[in-house]
């Protein structure tokens, strides 16, 4: 019984222009199992799911569902035959009700009155057999990401999936609400529904799969049972060579505050305190890590520290220079004049202008420095120069500097930033998601870069999203939750324990 | 004093009427996520062709029919630039008006030699008044007599038709499939692309609703509100619309309420023209002609809260390649 296949692939191929995106993929799933799809970003895992939720064509091959050969020649021949999607970035029309999202595309007749009373039945039974509770009337863009996720699920099973395909379902969650969702797959599992769950996690793969395949470079490279493999082989086969998960440093040995900000308050433009009287101090060499669920204060205070946003109140020390934050209208040239760069947490938004050759990305807010012309003209041949040296320092590749920035790799366009930013050689480094879309041999990169600039005496104050990241490279972390500090722990500190501070589980209970 | 002010208000549903047809027009189509700038331009088509079809043909009907199939058309250049091949919404709209402009007074001048205008109107080449049943019977009942045969009573077809769109586009939009989906489109067309609905179908769909209503409400300027098109006889009323339909927040009776006030601005105006105010004197006709215009500006900038647009409008849905 365990040996009927739900899915079944064969010689898959997908090219874009001169990208091999899939190769020769070949893949079984059984049914009523919990299948891992692991691969580093861009190893084409996504394009996969893709073809087999009818996004795109494959070039050739051959799909196969509970034994029969199909085409897939779009999403809605995707539903038709059982086929759910619960993609990275959420499907939902945020101002409409769950229930309205849920209907909408099985509306079951041109007027809504009759399908919106069986969906809300329907509703209630999906959420008493699968744990699945959510208010069908609840405003889809007010639920928490953890929630909004829950209404993706039902979405597919109100369709009638059989097979659901889960797309980086954690990288929003807390690891309570990832816990959550696991035993959600868990129960569909033993409903007998099928779960493919692409990751690039591979903690989780280990949590919750039955069988794990590994994509490296568009094709599949291996299959393994869950219970017979391991992080580290895993790992291996990901990257195709053995990799540090974990950082290697030395203890820290801070000196003197490089960094103090005292009494913080941030209000946004909705008129929401989104930081509250944050008070903190980052002592050169050493790295400071503020973890918490993303929206919780963590970029606004990174924005607000670097003179982009404007705050109410709060003084901010930088090597010596005392900056009152609220007195006047900062601007982050002028605190990145007192010793402060900034590797902002989007780079497509705030780091870089992708439509730029990378040689102008590599000076960009530092153009006005006599190294990069003089009064209102460029020195290009100098900023190519600085622009190659980065190039070679940080193992950016292509490594051309007259390239559209957009070209390169996310991992090689953080390189970027990052060259630009620490190469000016601050006493300060902010630094928001250094990894974010990033591939595991970058990370590696970034990591050991950011360890070495404070092992040369330099503070970092480092905001992630990424527990493991904030662990793994931090001296001390810092846990934010709604706008507030609300505890420092040892980065040593158990996952749980911060998982639960990070949800904003009081102090004492945490302890 | 009560008759002055039922017939300002009479007239203010004959003025409100074509700026509630274009802006429930407009409704369709940004809801869908293809904002429309070029619902002037396509009343101002819509009002030549009709003037036009009906003079030659003498009916008012095949005058609203001519008067539609043009919106439609224009519209469908819109969705042609805007969806099919991913163009700015802006200059598509902005396009389709000056189109408009030059081309309904080449073409009318080139055809009837009148100097831009269409040959008048009349008899059945023209949308008669209707009066409703015991109208004249209740005339003289105090109140009730003077609301019903005065400003429920006697206006013609396309009035009627403007007001009952509005309850009828509320229907549509929030109590059918089309709605639902038309709704989504605008807010998130990755949604109902990965729903399995085609997000360019409904977008067509969507401008198309948008080309007929404009096409009525062309058609009411120039074969039932006036006997005749006359060269550029839209004046902004398209703008106004897109005004009306901002400051309403994209929701069809809050629309209807816009633009019953623009088109009572708009009657008080006419009305004040030539009069002594107490304590003022004569005022100038253009400073009371600028008044809806003054409004909009001081309302949108901030008297009405936050006008949030739909999340998709302004750009074409291109599937990602992630």
């Amino acid at each position: 019984m365990s040996e009927q296949l739900a899915i079944e692939l064969e010689g898959i191929d997908k090219r874009f222009g001169a990208v091999q995106a899939n190769k020769d993929i070949n893949l079984k799933v059984k049914k009523g199992s919990i299948h891992g799809i692991v691969g580093e970003n861009g190893a084409g895992k996504s394009t996969l799911m893709s073809i087999l939720y009818g996004f795109y064509h494959a070039d050739g091959g051959e799909i196969r569902i509970d034994g029969k050969t199909v085409t897939i020649a779009s999403s809605q021949a995707a539903i038709a035959l059982g086929i759910g999607m619960v993609h990275q970035h959420f499907m939902l029309v945020e101002n409409f009700t769950v229930l309205e999202n849920v209907i909408l595309g099985a509306e079951g007749g041109a007027r809504l009155s009759k399908g919106i009373g069986r969906a809300r039945a329907e509703l209630k039974r999906l959420a008493a057999d699968y744990d699945l509770k959510v208010d069908p009337d609840a405003i889809t863009g007010d639920l928490p990401v953890g929630l909004q996720q829950r209404v993706e699920i039902l979405k597919a099973l109100f369709r009638g999936a059989d097979i659901l395909i889960l797309d980086e379902p954690t990288g929003v969650l807390t690891p309570p609400e990832a816990d959550h969702l696991f035993r959600i797959l868990r129960v569909l599992r033993d409903e007998g529904k099928t779960v493919l769950l692409i990751t690039h996690k591979l903690r989780e793969i280990m949590a919750v799969t039955d069988e794990v395949s590994v994509m490296r470079r568009g094709e599949m490279v291996a299959t393994r049972e869950t219970s017979k493999t391991s992080m580290g082989e895993l790992a291996e086969l990901m990257v195709g060579r053995r990799v540090l998960l974990d950082v290697e440093k030395t203890p820290a040995q801070p000196g003197a505050p490089f960094l103090s900000v005292e009494g913080l308050n941030v209000r946004d433009a909705r008129g929401v305190d989104v930081v509250k009287d944050v008070s903190f101090e980052v002592r050169a060499g050493e790295i400071v890590g503020i973890a918490g669920v993303s929206g919780n204060g963590q970029s606004e205070l990174l924005e607000a520290i670097a003179g982009i946003r404007p705050a109410r109140s709060g003084v901010v020390t930088i090597d010596g220079t005392r900056i009152d934050l609220a007195a006047a209208r900062r601007d982050p040239a002028e605190i990145r004049s007192y010793g402060l760069a900034h590797v902002p947490e989007d780079r497509h938004r705030m780091g870089l202008v992708t439509r730029f050759h990378e040689y102008e990305n590599a000076i960009l807010g530092y153009h006005r420095d006599p190294a990069c012309g003089r009064g209102a003209f460029l020195d290009l041949d100098a900023i190519r120069a600085t622009a190659r040296a980065g190039i070679e320092k940080y193992d950016i590749r292509p490594p051309d500097c007259a390239l559209k920035t957009a070209n390169f790799s996310g991992g090689n366009q953080q390189k970027i930033v990052l060259a630009r930013e620490i190469e000016r050689d601050p006493a300060v480094l902010l630094v928001g998601q250094p990894t974010r879309g990033v591939d595991i041999g970058a990370i590696e990169f970034i990591h050991k870069r950011l360890v070495a600039l404070r092992d040369a005496g330099k503070a970092v104050l480092l905001v992630s999203v990424e527990l493991d990241e904030v662990r793994a490279l931090a001296d001390r972390v810092l846990v934010m939750f709604d706008g507030r500090v609300v505890g420092e722990r040892a980065p040593e500190t158990a996952e749980s324990e911060l998982g639960l501070l990070m949800a904003g589980a009081t102090q004492e209970a945490a302890e | 004093m009560f008759d002055t002010l039922i017939l300002i208000l009479d007239s203010t549903v004959r003025l409100s009427t074509p700026l509630l047809l274009a802006a429930l027009a407009g409704l369709y189509s940004e809801r869908s996520g293809v904002f429309d700038i070029g619902l002037e331009g396509k009343m101002l088509g819509a009002a030549f062709a009709a003037g036009a079809a009906a003079a030659v043909t003498g009916s008012a009907w095949i005058g609203l029919g001519a008067g539609i199939a043009v919106s439609i058309a224009l519209a469908l250049v819109h969705g042609f630039a805007c969806i099919t091949n991913r163009g700015n919404q802006i200059v598509s709209g902005v396009a389709i008006n000056f189109l408009a402009i030059g081309l309904t007074a080449l073409l009318g001048q080139d055809w009837f030699r009148q100097g831009g205008r269409t040959p008048p109107v009349t008899g059945d080449a023209r949308f008669e008044t209707l009066v409703l049943p015991f109208a004249d019977a209740l005339r003289e009942v105090p109140v009730i007599g003077g609301i019903y045969s005065e400003l429920l009573s006697g206006h013609n077809i396309l009035v009627y038709i403007a007001f009952l769109a509005v309850p009828f586009t509320w229907w549509v939009l929030f109590r059918t499939r089309f709605g639902l989906r038309l709704r989504a489109v605008g807010e998130n067309p990755a949604a109902v692309d990965t729903a399995g609905i085609s997000v360019t179908w409904l977008r067509y769909r969507a401008v198309i609703c948008t080309g007929i209503l404009c096409g009525i409400a062309g058609a009411y300027l120039s074969v039932a509100q006036s006997a005749g098109f006359i060269k550029d006889m839209t004046a902004g009323k398209g703008f106004i619309a897109l005004a009306a339909l901002i400051f309403a927040k994209w929701k069809p009776v809050p629309v209807m309420f816009a633009c019953l006030l623009f088109g009572f601005l708009d009657a008080v105006a006419i009305r004040l023209q030539g009069q002594q105010v107490p304590g003022i004197g004569e005022v100038p006709v253009q400073a009371i002609q600028a008044l809806p215009y003054i409004l909009t500006v001081v309302l949108l900038a901030g008297f009405i809260g936050r006008a949030v647009p739909p999340k998709a409008g302004g750009t074409a849905y291109v599937k990602e390649r992630s």
